[in-house]
């Protein structure tokens, strides 16, 4: 069949049973799962405010997946979005401590994002470095230039106004909740039925029948990668304004959760096939399990653990699926 | 076929004349260079010691190149070292183990963890980014599940003499690594394993139709570079005299550069241990040069990642244009 498989496009037309073994649903089914079985342990889980924080909390990742997805689906990879969101956090942060307009506050970390991985973008797809030894390089250009500069300081002393994350939209709906389910959606709608979205699928699943069918495999990557900075500079500002200071380092293995929460999300490391909606039920269910280890009384430390054992098994899951796939099609 | 071969060996000998010969010209160029910027660079109390700093890293960059060259990566390395210094450390302190077999739990758990990602990458057919992507965060979460933050300190004296004693006025652990130098160098360029990985890297469905041990080869690659990462974790303990489960953090960065500035190709199917070697060499120089002229180790992991970038864009564009 087509190299491309085009998600939602199969279940369109399968049983009712097989719709629901996607992953998307498979995720939703289990969030609900894990909060009851958690709520039985430890009623406390399942209170109002600890569900508040834990979507508010985690938002950021969920957005930032999003870019890390549409990358990881055109077959390429960016492990410096961790360290890329802590330079951006910082710039908006020094922005509004230095008294700039609040519009340029939150504009700047945009644009900053854009250009960085815009680069990076023409890098791997213009000169065909691998965007692994890419982003590795950058990850250590940003991180090192971030430490250097600010010295590790805190910034403190942010001007009201600046709280992205404080604005209740109706009154009721924090932010960067919102944020995170407009972005998903926007980007899901842009990637199933918009030419250029659709040109991100075809990219990662076959670049030269892309180009044969008048797709830039290069500009498509370029885009994805602009993207990508995009949505890691809405993340950054989401991380920066839900307190009252930005911390210089960000959560360690940052990018390591955002990408746990692309491939959790049913993103295929082989390119090709993924959802955003996913993605952002992953990263949902990532903040869920580390919230959950700590109800459960199990330390904390062990969350990368935790983390690691999820993205290798369904990385594991994802071929092996794959595999009996191509099997059975040839049987 | 002979003619076939000499051309081939020829040809090779000017790539290796053009990499190498620059790369060593530079390494000249930068140690007087920096020798004439700072009075105390060029003394051999200062290399002998860079030479033991830069063990560490010199023990991982051996069998990355290897890696490299069969067209895989392992950033895995730097989370195996750190879960090898506290398993070190937890088996002798928590379980009450003898320090001898410590050390040898603490290899095998090295080489074990390698051998996870070769065979998830050989026999399951994942890709070598993505697997030790995940491993990296599942052994790093491992060593902090363990250690729960908590460090070991307090080892016997003897077990200093590895990563702070002295042999005839060398540091010992630079000694290990120039006896590791000389067996990789000897099994890539010598053996019949070292010849595969290269044909490997060249075209691994070339090289299987041959009948080449592709699977096995590659599963060695990555067992050795676990048990290397091991072996590093264990100079680097006894060197620090602690156990911390974030040691290691970033020592993929500086094997890969190290490898990739030693003119392995990212791509695979090309490189040598001398690159490897003078790549080494290099950066730590860059890192000694920039501390002595006062720059901050953050600072200095931003050269390296701009060097690392930069290395590979002025080898693919030497490629290119020799195509």
């Amino acid at each position: 069949m087509s190299a491309i498989a085009l998600p939602g496009a199969a279940s369109a037309r399968a049983p009712f049973w097989r719709r629901l073994s996607s992953q998307e649903m498979l995720l939703a089914v289990a969030i609900v799962g894990l909060a009851v079985i958690v709520g039985l342990v430890n009623p406390r889980f399942l209170s109002a405010n600890n569900l508040a924080d834990l979507l508010l909390g985690n938002a950021y990742i969920a957005v930032a997946a999003i870019g890390m997805s549409m990358v990881i689906i055109t077959g390429n990879i960016d492990i410096s979005v961790g360290a890329l969101i802590g330079v951006l956090a910082t710039l908006s942060g020094s922005l509004a401590v230095a008294g700039a307009p609040i519009a340029v506050t939150w504009l700047a970390p945009l644009v900053l994002g854009v250009a960085v991985m815009g680069l990076q973008g023409v890098i791997v797809a213009y000169v065909g470095i691998p965007a692994i030894v890419v982003t590795l390089g950058m990850l250590s250009i940003l991180r090192g230039g971030l430490i250097s500069v600010t010295g590790g300081k805190w910034i403190t002393d942010l001007p009201d106004a600046f709280h992205l994350a404080d604005i209740e939209i109706f009154g009721f709906i924090p932010m960067p909740v919102a944020i995170m389910v407009v972005a998903t959606i926007v980007a899901a709608v842009w990637m199933r039925w918009w030419p250029l979205g659709r040109a991100i699928y075809a990219t990662g699943g076959n670049p030269e029948a892309a180009r044969l069918s008048g797709v830039s495999p290069h500009r498509t990557l370029v885009l994805v990668f602009m993207l990508h900075g995009f949505f890691a500079g809405i993340a950054a500002l989401l991380f920066a304004t839900q307190m009252r200071v930005i911390q210089s380092t960000t959560p360690s293995g940052l990018e390591f959760t955002i990408i746990t929460a692309s491939v959790v999300g049913g993103v295929s490391i082989l390119g090709g096939v993924g959802t955003v909606v996913g993605s952002t039920l992953a990263a949902i269910l990532i903040a869920e399990i580390t919230s959950a280890l700590v109800f459960i009384n199990v330390s904390p430390f062990w969350t990368h653990a935790v983390q690691g054992t999820l993205i290798l098994a369904t990385v594991i899951a994802d071929i092996e699926r794959r595999r009996r796939r191509r099997a059975g099609a040839v049987r | 076929m002979t003619a076939v071969a000499t051309s081939r060996r020829a040809s090779r000998a000017r790539v290796f004349l053009r990499h190498e010969t620059i790369l060593a010209a530079m390494l000249v160029v930068a140690l007087f260079g920096l020798g004439l910027f700072n009075d105390r660079f060029l003394t051999v109390d200062n290399l002998l010691n860079q030479g033991r700093l830069m063990t560490e890293i010199g023990l991982i960059a051996l069998p990355m190149t290897f890696v490299i060259i069969t067209g895989g990566i392992d950033v895995s390395v730097g989370a195996i070292v750190g879960l090898c210094a506290i398993v070190l450390g937890y088996s002798w302190k928590n379980l009450g183990f003898p320090l001898p077999l410590a050390v040898v739990c603490s290899l095998g758990v090295g080489a074990a963890a390698g051998f996870a990602n070769g065979f998830i990458i050989t026999r399951i057919k994942v890709p070598a980014i993505i697997t030790t992507i995940a491993t990296l965060t599942l052994f790093r979460g491992l060593a902090e599940g363990i250690s729960q933050a908590h460090s070991v300190r307090g080892y016997p004296d003897w077990f200093y003499f590895l990563g702070q004693g002295d042999v005839f006025g060398v540091p010992t652990q630079l000694l290990v690594l120039l006896i590791a130098i000389v067996v990789f160098g000897v099994a890539l360029d010598r053996t019949s394993f070292g010849r595969t990985l290269y044909a490997i890297g060249s075209n691994e469905m070339a090289a299987r139709f041959s009948a080449l041990p592709v699977d096995r080869v590659k599963l060695a690659a990555y067992t050795l570079s676990g048990l290397t990462s091991g072996l590093s974790a264990l100079v680097l303990v006894s060197r620090v005299t602690t156990t911390r489960s974030d040691m290691g953090m970033g020592y993929e960065l500086d094997a890969i550069a190290a490898v990739v500035l030693g003119g392995t190709s990212i791509f695979g199917g090309s490189g040598t241990i001398w690159g490897t070697v003078i790549g080494l060499v290099m950066i730590q120089l860059l890192k000694n040069g920039l501390a002595l002229t006062g720059v901050k180790g953050d600072a200095t992991i931003m050269v390296i990642g701009v060097v690392l970038i930069a290395s590979v864009l002025i080898a693919s564009s030497l490629q290119r244009r020799r195509v």
